[in-house]
C-alpha cells in the first residue's frame, strides 16, 4: 500500500525503490525497463555482428578458409536469429517502453510487473540460444527459417533453439499485450487516437501483429519438436504430412514478422523527419491508414517466399498480385516523408541524416522486393544473394539506421546530455557508405546466380564478394563509434546542458519534449494537458 | 478514480525473475531429457516446482492487492483488455493446428494421392497410395501392434461415444459458470460457490473422459501420435485442448477457493470474469474440435 501512494507524491521519490543491482532486477519502471531492453539489444547486435564478421571473412575469398561448411551454416542461422529476435525486436520494444508512456501522457505501462517479466525472459533465452554452439552437433544450422525437414533432423542444438524461441515468443506476446493495453487504456484525456504520435500508432499496429502471429510461430516450432521426438508426421510425407506445410506456417508468421521490424521504423522516421524539416508531418491520417493497410496485407501474402516450392498456378498468381499491392501503402509513406521535407527549413543533425538515408535506402530495398514479387522473375532470384541484398537493405539501412537515429534523437532527452555531433556525423557517413559497399554488390552476385548460405563459391563471384566483405568490415568497425557515443553521452556527452525541448521547436511535435531533460523517473503522475500536435 | 493519476504502479516486482528461472530451468531440463541426458528430469522437476511456487506467490499478491481495493476502475479495464488479448493469442495458437488439419486433409494428402500438382509425385514416389481420410500416410506409420510390430492399421475416433458426452459436459459447464456469475452479481454466495463447484467438477470429468478415450485409442484402436498425419493432428488438437481444460479447471478452482473465503464483490471480480472468459474460450475451441476433428 505504501508503495502505491508513494507514487502519487512526487517525481523523485526513490525511497521505496530497490537500489543497486536489485533496482534493475525488480524494476517496474518503464524507463528502467526500456533501458534494459536497449542494453540487451545493443549487446545482441554486437554478438550477431561478430557472427556476420565470421561469415564475411569466410566469403572474402573463394575456397574454405576458416569454417567447415556446417559451422558456416550455424553462423548464418544464428546471425539471423540473434539479429531478428535479439537485436531489432527488443530494441524497438525498448524505445516503446521509454517513449509510449511519455508520448501519450501515461504514468507508466499498464502492467508494470509483467513488463519486468517480458524483459527478464530475454537474457536467459538468449543464453539458451547462444549456448547451442557448445552442444554436440553445434547450433541450429537450418537457416533462421528453420525449415523442416532439415530442422527435424538436426542435433540437440535445435532443441535449445526451439525452446529459446518459445521463451522469446512468450516475452513478445506479453510485451505486446502490455503495449496495446497501455495505448488503448492509458492515454491522457484529450489524447484521441488520431492525435497520437505516429510512433505510438505504428507500435499499436505492430503489437497487434505480434499477438496474432507469435502464437503461430510457437505452434510451428512445437510441431517441429513433436516431429523430432514424439513420432508425429506433420512435416513428413511418409506419414501423410508435408514439409511445405512448415513453410506455409512459418511464413504466415514470418511475413508479418518482417513488418514487425519495419512498422516501428516507419513510426520513428515519421517522428524525426518533421522535427528537422520544421514542418508538421505531411498526410498524418494517410500514414495511419497506410500502416494499417500494410499490416492487413502482411497476413495475406506469405507464400511469395515460396514461389519455387511447387504451388498450384492459381496460388502463384494470387500471391504475386497480393504482394504487389503492398507497394501502394508503402509508396504513400515514402511520398509523405518526402512531402514533409519539401520546402521545410531543414537541418541535418545526425538523427535526420540517418532518417534521410533510411527513406532513400528503404525505397531501394522496397523496389527489389517488388522485383521479387513477380513470380516468374523470382524463379531466378530465389535463394540467391539478390534476396540477401534485398532483405538486408530493408533491415540494416532501414530498421537499424532508424534505431540509430532514434538513439541520437532521444538520448539527449533521456540523459539530459548532448551527444558529440561531430562523431555522430562521422558515424553516419562511415555507416552509410560502408553499408552500400557491403550490400550493393550482393545484388550483382545474386543476379549472376550466386546462391545464399554457401561457404564457398565459383571464382567468377570473387571480386564482388571481396568488395562486399571489405564494406562489411568497415561497417562493423564503424558501429564501435555508436557504442562510444552512447556511453559518452550517458556519462555527460559534450557537457552542454540540453533544453527541455532539445531540438528547436520540438515541443510542437510531441508531449515528451514538454518534460524536463533528463526525463524524471516518474512522468505524468497527473495527466498532462494535451497540446494538440499539428497535423496537416 | 479512473484518471491515470490514480493508476496503481507497484514499486517493485519480486516474482518475474523467479518465473524466468523456473521456466528456463524447466525447458533446458526438457531439452536435456529429450536428448537423453540424465540431469534432464531433475531439472524439469526443479523448474516446475519453482514455476508453481512463483504462480502461487504472484497470484496471491495480486489477489490481496485486489481485495484491499488498490485497483482503480482504470486498472480493472487494463486487466480485462489484457485478458482479451491473451485469449486472442490463444485463438491464434489453436488456429495453427486447425489450419494444419485443413491443409493436410484438403490439400497435401490429395496431392500425395495424385490430385492436381501431385500427379508426378504419386507416380514416382507412392504409386499405391490411396488418399482417403483418415490416413496414416503412404508409409502406413504406426497402427495396432501385431506380433510386437506396428501393423499400419488403425481406427479413427468416432464422434458419438465419449466425445459427444464430453461436448455435453463442457456445454453444461458453460451454463453452470454463468449461473455462478449471476450468483456473484446478485450477492448469492451459495449460488456462486455451488455453480463453481459444478463447473470445476464438470471440467475434471471432461479430462477423465478424455483420458479414457486416449487410453482406448492407444491400447485398442492403434491410434497414437505416431499413426501418421491423422494421429498427429488428432492428438495435437485434442491434447492441447485438454491441457487448456486442465489449466482452466485449475484457475476455476482457485476462483472457487477465493469465493469460499469471501473474495469478490459484484463490482470487483476481475479474476472470476477472466476465468469465465477463458472457460468459454476453451468451450468454443472444443466445439470446433468436435465438428472438424470428430464429425467431419
Amino acid at each position: 500500500m505504501q508503495a502505491a501512494h508513494a507514487h502519487e507524491h512526487g517525481h523523485d521519490d526513490h525511497a521505496h525503490h530497490p537500489s543497486g543491482i536489485m533496482r534493475w532486477v525488480q524494476t517496474t519502471n518503464h524507463k528502467d525497463i526500456g533501458t534494459l531492453y536497449l542494453i540487451f539489444s545493443l549487446t545482441m547486435f554486437f554478438i550477431g555482428g561478430i557472427l556476420a564478421f565470421g561469415i564475411r571473412a569466410e566469403l572474402f575469398q573463394p575456397g574454405l578458409q576458416f569454417w567447415r561448411p556446417e559451422v558456416f551454416n550455424q553462423l548464418t542461422t544464428m546471425h539471423g536469429l540473434i539479429m531478428v529476435f535479439g537485436a531489432i525486436m527488443p530494441a524497438f520494444v525498448g524505445f516503446a517502453n521509454w517513449q509510449i508512456p511519455m508520448m501519450i501522457g501515461a504514468p507508466d505501462m499498464a502492467f508494470a510487473r509483467m513488463n519486468n517479466w517480458s524483459f527478464w525472459l530475454l537474457p536467459p533465452a538468449a543464453l539458451l540460444l547462444v549456448s547451442s554452439f557448445f552442444v554436440p552437433g553445434g547450433a541450429p544450422a537450418a537457416g533462421w527459417t528453420i525449415y523442416a525437414p532439415l530442422s527435424t533432423q538436426m542435433g540437440p542444438g535445435m532443441d535449445l533453439g526451439i525452446f529459446a524461441l518459445h521463451i522469446m515468443g512468450a516475452s513478445s506476446i506479453m510485451g505486446s499485450i502490455n503495449i496495446v493495453t497501455t495505448i488503448l487504456n492509458m492515454r491522457a484525456p484529450g489524447m484521441t487516437l488520431m492525435k497520437m504520435p505516429l510512433f505510438v500508432w505504428t507500435w499499436l499496429i505492430t503489437a497487434f501483429l505480434l499477438i496474432a502471429v507469435m502464437p503461430v510461430f510457437a505452434g510451428a516450432v512445437t510441431m517441429l519438436l513433436t516431429d523430432r521426438f514424439f513420432e508425429t508426421s506433420f512435416f513428413d510425407a511418409a506419414g501423410g504430412g508435408d514439409p511445405v506445410l512448415y513453410q506455409h506456417i512459418f511464413w504466415f508468421f514470418g511475413h508479418p514478422e518482417v513488418y514487425i521490424m519495419i512498422l516501428p521504423t516507419f513510426g520513428v522516421a515519421s517522428t524525426i523527419i518533421p522535427v528537422f524539416a520544421r514542418k508538421p508531418l505531411f498526410g498524418y491520417s494517410s500514414m495511419v491508414y497506410a500502416t494499417a493497410s500494410i499490416a492487413f496485407l502482411s497476413f495475406i501474402v506469405w507464400a511469395h517466399h515460396m514461389f519455387t516450392v511447387g504451388m498450384p498456378i492459381a496460388g502463384e498468381l494470387y500471391f504475386m498480385y497480393a504482394t504487389m499491392l503492398i507497394a501502394i501503402p508503402t509508396g504513400v509513406k515514402v511520398f509523405n516523408w518526402t512531402a514533409t521535407m519539401w520546402k521545410g527549413s531543414m537541418t541535418f543533425e545526425t538523427p535526420m541524416l540517418f532518417s534521410i538515408a533510411f527513406v532513400v535506402l528503404f525505397t531501394m530495398g522496397g523496389f527489389t522486393g517488388l522485383m521479387m514479387s513477380i513470380a516468374p522473375s523470382d524463379f531466378q532470384y530465389h535463394d540467391t544473394y539478390f534476396i540477401v541484398a534485398h532483405f538486408h537493405y530493408v533491415l540494416v539501412p532501414s530498421s537499424v539506421f532508424i534505431l540509430m537515429a532514434a538513439g541520437y534523437f532521444w538520448l539527449p532527452k533521456w540523459t539530459g546530455h548532448m551527444y558529440n555531433e561531430k562523431i555522430g556525423q562521422l558515424h553516419f557517413w562511415m555507416s552509410v557508405i560502408s553499408v552500400n559497399i557491403l550490400f550493393f554488390p550482393q545484388h550483382f552476385l545474386g543476379l549472376a546466380g550466386m546462391p545464399r548460405r554457401i561457404p564457398d563459391y565459383a571464382v567468377q563471384f570473387a571480386d564482388w564478394n571481396m568488395v562486399s566483405s571489405i564494406g562489411g568490415f568497415i561497417f562493423g568497425v564503424s558501429q564501435l563509434l555508436f557504442l562510444y557515443i552512447v556511453i559518452d553521452t550517458i556519462r555527460g556527452g559534450t557537457g552542454e546542458k540540453v533544453s527541455d525541448e532539445v531540438w528547436e521547436d520540438a515541443h510542437k511535435h510531441g508531449l515528451e519534449w514538454t518534460l524536463p531533460s533528463p526525463a524524471p523517473y516518474h512522468t505524468f503522475t497527473t495527466p498532462p494537458d494535451v497540446i494538440p500536435t499539428e497535423h496537416q | 478514480m479512473s484518471t491515470p493519476g490514480a493508476y496503481y504502479i507497484p514499486s517493485k516486482a519480486t516474482w518475474p525473475v523467479l518465473a524466468t528461472a523456473g521456466l528456463v530451468i524447466l525447458l533446458a531440463g526438457f531439452a536435456n531429457y529429450l536428448n537423453g541426458s540424465s540431469i534432464g528430469p531433475t531439472m524439469m522437476i526443479v523448474g516446475f516446482v519453482v514455476f508453481i511456487l512463483m504462480l502461487t506467490g504472484w497470484f496471491a499478491l495480486q489477489a490481496s492487492e485486489s481485495e484491499s481495493g488498490m485497483y482503480s476502475t482504470c486498472v480493472g479495464i487494463s486487466y480485462r483488455m489484457g485478458m482479451m488479448w491473451f485469449i486472442f493469442s490463444e485463438v491464434m495458437f489453436f488456429a495453427v493446428f486447425f489450419g494444419t488439419l485443413w491443409y493436410t486433409r484438403n490439400l497435401s494428402v490429395p496431392w500425395l494421392g495424385g490430385e492436381g500438382i501431385g500427379a508426378a509425385t504419386k507416380e514416382l514416389l507412392w504409386p499405391s497410395f490411396d488418399a482417403v481420410w483418415p490416413t496414416n500416410g503412404p508409409a502406413h506409420l504406426g497402427g495396432k501392434i501385431v506380433d510386437g510390430k506396428p501393423s499400419g492399421e488403425f481406427e479413427s475416433m468416432s464422434a458419438w461415444g465419449l466425445p459427444f458426452l464430453n461436448t455435453l459436459i463442457l456445454l453444461s459447464s458453460g451454463v453452470t459458470v454463468t449461473w455462478a456469475h449471476h450468483g456473484l452479481l446478485a450477492q448469492h454466495r451459495g449460488q456462486l460457490i455451488k455453480g463453481l463447484i459444478a463447473t470445476v467438477a464438470l471440467g475434471f470429468l471432461f479430462v477423465i473422459c478424455q483420458a479414457i478415450e486416449y487410453h482406448e485409442a492407444y491400447s485398442e484402436m492403434g491410434l497414437t501420435l505416431g499413426s501418421g498425419i491423422y494421429g498427429s493432428t488428432f492428438f495435437m488438437l485434442t491434447g492441447f485442448h485438454g491441457f487448456h481444460v486442465c489449466v482452466g479447471a485449475i484457475i476455476l478452482s482457485v476462483v472457487l477457493f477465493r469465493s469460499s473465503i469471501g473474495h469478490f464483490k459484484p463490482e470487483n471480480h476481475f479474476a472470476f470474469e477472466a476465468a469465465a472468459w477463458y472457460w468459454h474460450f476453451v468451450d468454443v475451441v472444443w466445439l470446433g474440435l468436435f465438428i472438424f476433428v470428430y464429425i467431419l
